[in-house]
């Protein structure tokens, strides 16, 4: 009589799941119970806990706002809002900033020009082995420093100033015909990338190339333009003026913005830097030369064989090094800029003295732009992978 | 699977931590032989190292006077500086005793932070301190100014409060520490640098060109300093509560720290009770019946060490003001050791 048991590989795989749910059970139990215990000592030490102060009036100041802010109605979610986006502001600027300035020092690292190497090196070097901290106090002092006071501000031609109260620009204000302008600009995207996509599909059918380059720039420029010049110009723009103390109206950038932004870029664009250098090292020499064979030159052979295939190797660490910048944009707290950490997680917690639930928000929103930072780049990678057969 | 458990075991003890008793603040503070103090690290005459390591201040020498009472010696304090960011979770989490570093006590403060304050050693307001180049004499003309000032202070909600009230627009540079918000206020980033009256008396003498810096008349608030302690340990709060009382009482009294000997063999009975010759009024607290003639001996009435800190006998020449004795018009007050 054979026994109608399970074979044992059933049992000992039910018992490894039925290990793994304990095991989850028992995390989550820790991490409620530490959650509980914690409500509990902050209740029974009389410290204030839960989200009610989100709604409470703020009372302070902000220097630099993206949204409207007001020191007497706003409450402190608002500011939170404020410090949100000023974060953002830096850090996407900052990739933008570091992206372009590293791929350029990574490839003239590379270049045959023996100066140019040099300095590229050098370049390096120097500034990835400085702690940022320093080099962001170095530019803020240096770029504050070097400026002028408000009575001898520089009077830009444009219509500005700059003092070390940061740069005043005319600030744009749009009448109502420049819908159309905006309209005519999204237009011209679109029928740039259609022209381009024509263009492509024609080389690769009847291999003439056309000049897609200048075609586009023409529809992106030209069609704005058209619509700008046809809707009567309707833009118009305020002039910043010196006042007793300080500069009224017009567009105001901060020192202390600038400041964060070249350190953090240039910080990053040494790091950005090797990343691209390695991955370029890592395309087979026999691409390049296959290329040269063919009569490409080099600036060519970069952009249209070399760098395409070196971003399936840049792409990861590329995106550890834009969540690098994303995290150190919290080093503003020490020049006085105000972004997430100093306007939350600085004032906002001081003000309530409710140091977990701020501290545990702030680590929430930083991680959530981290991993979406990471998703897009993983995206973007996926699709300069290699596709095997 | 040993290795998970023992790792499972060390990490539930640590999550499920029995809540630290508070209220055996003194007995710790005993044990470890050593007061820990939270102090300023930047401000002259309240709470500042020399070159040498040695801590000075009017603050300072509070705690100094707790540790004397206490030990018997005003040495056996470990300063620790605090900014304002980090001020109040030093001392709810335990990492200091007592809290002594020109705090205002407010009423938020005092109900949702767990801490108590106990005693108003300062009785202070905001002022302003402008380049004189601006030809500002009141701060009433400080429409559309830029103000630097600590963030997490209530100094920055005061202010913003001052200039709503009076119509007037502000533009505020906010700062992690006092000392990069007066490099930005010397280095003309800001018209004017706001913070407590006593404080700009001080920072006024760090500044490049101190002939350049005025310090406008208008006291635009209140700002009662004092020392804080956690809520929950009634003992330790009385103990630093009674240490201010014996100084000012000392000071009531006629007791210095130069005749604090012979006012030993004083007949006057509230000298008598002050230092522990009658009554046992040292036990409830934990401490020995000659608290106070040791809070004396060692540091001083409050008198003196107001002088010798922010007063006449230092660079800041604060005037007593506010914080004379009641007999002399001002605000502090001595309760009866009785």
């Amino acid at each position: 009589m054979i026994a109608a048991s399970k074979p044992r590989h059933y049992t000992v795989r039910a018992g490894r799941i039925a290990l793994q749910v304990l095991l989850a059970v028992i995390v989550c139990g820790l991490i409620y119970g530490a959650f509980v215990n914690a409500a509990n000592n902050l209740a029974h030490a009389h410290i204030a806990s839960g989200f009610g102060f989100w709604n409470n009036s703020a009372g302070f100041d902000i220097s630099q706002t993206l949204i409207a802010y007001s020191a007497s109605t706003s409450t402190f979610g608002r500011a939170f809002w404020v410090g949100l986006l000023n974060t953002l502001l830096v850090a996407g600027l900052g990739i933008v900033l570091a992206t372009a300035l590293g791929f350029t020092i990574g490839i003239a690292r590379l270049s045959r020009n023996w100066l140019v190497t040099r300095l590229a090196g050098g370049y390096v070097e120097l500034i990835r082995n400085i702690p940022l901290l320093l080099q962001l106090l170095f530019w803020y002092n240096a770029v504050l420093k070097a400026l002028p006071e408000l009575r001898n501000s520089i009077a830009l031609p444009t219509g500005g100033f700059l003092n070390n109260r940061g740069l005043f620009l005319p600030r744009p204000e749009f009448a109502p015909g420049f819908a159309a302008v905006m309209a005519a600009l999204l237009v011209g995207v679109v029928a740039a990338i259609a022209v381009r996509i024509w263009a492509r599909r024609r080389r690769e059918r009847t291999g003439a190339p056309a000049p897609v380059g200048w075609w586009s720039a023409a529809l992106i420029a030209g069609l704005p333009l058209a619509a700008f010049v046809l809707a009567g110009f309707p833009l118009a723009f305020e002039q910043p003026q010196i006042s007793r103390f300080n500069v009224i109206g017009g567009l105001e950038i901060l020192p202390e913005f600038a400041a964060l932004v070249l350190a953090l870029s240039v910080y990053t664009a040494a790091f950005i830097a090797e990343v691209v250098r390695a991955g370029i090292l890592a395309v087979s020499p026999g691409q390049t030369e296959a290329a040269q064979a063919l009569g490409l030159r080099s600036g060519a052979t970069l952009r249209l064989v070399v760098v395409p295939q070196a971003m399936r190797v840049i792409v990861p660490p590329l995106t550890s090094q834009y969540l690098n910048l994303i995290k150190n944009s919290s080093l503003a707290v020490a020049i006085g800029y105000p972004d997430l950490v100093q306007v939350f997680a600085g004032s906002v917690l001081n003000i309530t003295g409710q140091a977990v639930e701020v501290i545990a928000i702030t680590m929430a929103v930083y991680l959530t732009i981290s991993l979406v930072t990471s998703l897009l780049m993983n995206l973007y990678g996926r699709m300069t992978a290699i596709v095997e057969r | 699977m040993k290795r998970i458990a023992t790792a499972l075991s060390i990490a539930m003890l640590l999550a499920f931590s029995a809540q630290t008793a508070w209220s055996q603040t003194l007995q710790t503070v005993k044990q470890r032989g050593q007061l820990i103090c939270g102090a300023n690290g930047t401000l002259g005459g309240f709470g500042l190292p020399d070159p040498q390591g040695n801590w000075t201040g009017f603050d300072v020498d509070f705690c100094r006077a707790i540790a004397a009472a206490i030990f018997n010696d005003p040495s056996k304090v470990k300063f620790v500086p605090l900014t304002t960011g980090n001020r109040f979770t030093a001392l709810q989490s335990g990492e200091i005793d007592v809290l002594s570093r020109n705090t205002t006590w407010t009423m938020s403060r005092d109900t949702t932070l767990g801490l108590d304050f106990a005693a108003v050693t300062f009785y202070d307001g905001q002022g302003f301190m402008v380049h004189k180049s601006l030809k500002v004499s009141s701060a009433l003309e400080l429409n559309g100014a830029s103000v630097c000032v600590q963030q997490g202070t209530t100094t920055e909600l005061n202010l913003t409060d001052y200039f709503r009230s009076h119509h007037m627009a502000l533009k505020t540079v906010t700062f992690a520490t006092a000392d990069e918000a007066i490099k930005a206020y010397d280095s003309g980033r800001c018209d004017s640098f706001t913070t407590d009256s006593s404080q700009l008396y001080s920072e006024r003498l760090r500044v490049t060109n101190p002939d350049d810096t005025i310090v406008l008349p208008e006291i635009i608030s209140k700002e009662p300093l004092g020392p804080a302690v956690r809520q929950g340990d009634d003992t330790w709060e009385d103990l630093v509560r009674w240490t201010h009382q014996a100084m000012l009482d000392a000071e009531e009294l006629g007791v210095t720290k130069s005749n604090v000997d012979e006012q030993l063999k004083s007949p006057n009975p509230e000298i008598r009770r002050l230092l522990g010759i009658e009554g046992q009024f040292g036990q409830p607290l934990g401490l020995t019946n000659d608290w106070a003639y040791r809070i004396i001996k060692h540091v001083g009435n409050y008198g003196e060490s107001f002088e010798r800190n922010v007063g006449q006998g230092s660079p800041l020449k604060i005037a007593r003001g506010l914080n004379s004795l009641w007999t002399k018009g001002g605000l502090q007050y001595g309760l009866p050791v009785r």
